[in-house]
């Protein structure tokens, strides 16, 4: 994995939105992601965590070219996917796939099961014929489905279901990257562990590389081999998931990790509640955005008039606070 | 001392063949200033359940058994203003999204003086000043300033702040809050939690909390009570029941749950889903998902049997003194 160029490359993502209409024009950019750097190597998962409006949904679509960023770089596959004229485009979207968290909404209703999965094969050529049918029976057998599922509708099936239907279709054409967003943050406990367990076992059977996007920091930790921690449209830590979710650096990470409600009374763990919430992206604060939140000891002028750049703490973990050690 | 005494609560939804019970002998007791969590999964009757105390239950259905005792009073014979004298007068509600439950065309102070003067409790003026204090004490930087405004100037933080300011406004002894975080980022559930514990604790309330998360059961009730399939299977001290969950369903779910600390193991989920109402099973409604059923567990419908001390299980293995 050491010597081979990375799965996926994002280099200084941004994307801003401006606000259009009558009396809008003047009115300063949403700055939903704002400079964002990482790499997915092959069969790796890197988990995008933060709260929402801080711009990981947003980070995933563009990454999939479903938005048009404002600036950056995304190499996929070792290609400028910014690049790409339409047939291009269309090959590199069999090999980059998406899981939306509501598979529902995203499962067409009048559509049987079979032919949602069969949709992309057929598109992109891969099979014909009987053989479709074939590939799909595969597909949900994969998923953990009935293979005679296939001719149901998706209002036939639960939540957890769905999502599997969602996954059959996303690998129907053979992807090397998923995008998988909040994928089980819509499903019941003990469905999100059956999902959970699926997404894992998928990987390794196919190398998969995920891009995680989720707000639980506990699902992310079976998951993701590495973890970035988003907050107003930057990074603000990223690195080893043992590392960022054991010693959390960066004091929104450590308050993060404090809020998660852990199923345990026994455990007393440090309970950081944080005061306030987000500040609106389209007017982030000065110096470390951070900075109104924070409750680090060392908060001082500088955290107030510069901005952080991100640091190298080792072993690979990189920390964008000008305190954290 | 108990404040409500819940027993045998049924609530009836017409269906094809007959009527369904999503909610199917639910009985439980509340004591003034405790946190009695009502865990679940959904369609597990938890929602339901609550909305039957005040008879709310969202038409077609209806509550065909069981008793509601507040204090001396029957509730669930109650119609009209006796009714009302209870809703949000001693029982206050927080609904899981504060958005669709706020009234968006009325501002937030109006909608937290509202339930002080329809109770009889202030007159308008006075209930406008009371509204201020209210949210205030909810939290709410700037209260006279965010009294003026409406819901959708508010982040979801704040209007979650508002649904409890309102609910408190008449000064219920008891709180009942329907997910009230779910809908909401960790770093603000935190607070809203904390928010909700530090009021039962200043005004003695009891609080019913209802939760699909163990998580926020852990940290906050004395109590647990978990439902499955329209009935509570497993009812204890809170620290009793994740030291010494009973039911294979209450341990199916612990399992489940994926942990930011400790050893990391592979998850061990529950097989299969929650059957809807029409299909549970006749005899004990998880034996079909249980990895520990045996041949009376589908022929015979278990009642809740002694766990331990003050613990319940609704399994017949208990009887096997397990």
């Amino acid at each position: 994995m050491s010597a081979e160029r990375p799965l996926v490359e994002v280099e200084g993502l941004v994307k801003h939105y401006h606000a259009h209409g009558f009396l809008q024009a003047r009115r300063p950019p949403v700055r939903a992601v704002d400079g964002v750097s990482f790499t997915i190597a092959r069969g790796e998962t890197l988990a995008l965590v933060g709260e929402s409006g801080c711009g990981k949904t947003t980070v995933g679509r563009t990454l999939l070219r479903l938005q048009e960023p404002t600036a950056g770089r995304v190499a996929f596959e070792g290609t400028d996917i910014f690049s790409l004229g339409a047939r291009e485009l269309r090959a590199m979207r069999r090999r980059a796939q998406i899981v939306f968290q509501d598979p529902y909404s995203s499962l067409d209703p009048r559509m049987t099961v079979g032919d949602s999965i069969a949709e992309g094969i057929e598109i992109h050529a891969l099979a014909k014929g009987a053989e479709v049918r074939r590939r799909v029976e595969a597909l949900l057998t994969e998923v953990g489905l009935d293979p005679s599922y296939a001719d149901r509708y998706p209002h036939e099936f639960s939540g957890g279901q769905r999502q599997r239907i969602g996954i059959a279709r996303a690998l129907a054409v053979e992807p090397s990257f998923i995008v998988c967003d909040e994928p089980v943050s819509a499903l019941d406990v003990s469905v999100q562990a059956q999902v959970l367990n699926l997404l894992g076992d998928l990987q390794k059977a196919r190398g998969l590389g995920y891009l995680f996007i989720a707000h639980d920091l506990a699902v992310v930790r079976q998951l993701a081999h590495r973890v970035a921690v988003m907050y107003l449209g930057r990074i603000v830590e990223i690195g080893p998931t043992e590392e960022v979710l054991g010693r959390p650096r960066h004091p929104y990470t450590q308050a993060l990790l404090s809020a998660v409600p852990e199923p345990d009374p026994v455990t007393k763990r440090e309970r950081l509640v944080l005061a306030g919430e987000p500040p609106s992206p389209s007017a982030p604060p000065p110096g470390c955005t951070f900075h109104p939140r924070c409750f680090h000891p060392g908060l001082d002028g500088r955290c107030r008039a510069e901005r952080p750049e991100l640091r190298d703490l080792g072993p690979g973990q990189v920390v964008a606070c000008h305190h954290a050690e | 001392m108990t404040l409500l005494d819940v027993r045998d609560l049924r609530v009836a939804f017409p269906a094809p063949n007959g009527a369904v019970h999503p909610v199917d002998g639910v009985s439980f007791a509340l004591a003034r200033g405790e946190t009695l969590a009502l865990v679940g999964e959904s369609g597990c009757g938890k929602s339901l359940t609550a909305l039957a105390l005040l008879q709310l239950i969202p038409r077609p259905g209806r509550l065909t058994g069981g008793t509601v005792r507040l204090g001396d009073v029957e509730v669930s014979s109650l119609q009209g203003e006796a009714l009302r004298a209870i809703r949000g007068r001693r029982i206050g509600m927080v609904f899981q999204d504060p958005l669709t439950s706020l009234n968006p065309v009325l501002t937030v102070g109006d909608q937290v003086a509202e339930g002080l003067v329809a109770h009889g409790m202030a007159t308008r003026t006075e209930a406008a000043k009371r509204a201020v204090e209210l949210l205030k004490e909810v939290g709410v930087a700037d209260a006279e300033e965010r009294a003026r405004a409406y819901p959708h100037q508010l982040s979801g933080g704040m209007r979650q702040r508002v649904g409890i300011a309102i609910a408190l406004a008449a000064e219920p002894e008891i709180l009942i809050a329907d997910e009230p975080t779910t809908a909401l980022d960790v770093t603000v559930q935190a607070q809203i939690l904390e928010l909700i514990d530090t009021l039962r604790r200043t005004r003695g309330m009891a609080v019913l909390l209802i939760t699909h998360d163990l998580g926020v059961v852990a940290g906050r009730a004395d109590r647990v009570a978990v439902m499955y399939a329209g009935q509570i299977v497993e009812q204890a001290a809170t620290a009793d029941l994740f030291a010494r969950p009973s039911h294979p369903y209450t341990r199916g779910l612990l399992a489940s749950v994926p942990r930011i600390e400790g050893t990391l193991t592979r998850l061990a989920p529950i097989p299969g889903s929650v059957p809807p109402p029409a299909q549970w099973p006749p005899a004990c409604r998880f034996e079909p998902r249980c990895g520990e059923r045996f041949a009376k567990c589908a022929a015979e419908r278990p009642p809740l049997l002694t766990a331990g001390t003050a613990h319940e299980s609704r399994c017949w293995l208990m009887e096997r003194g397990r």
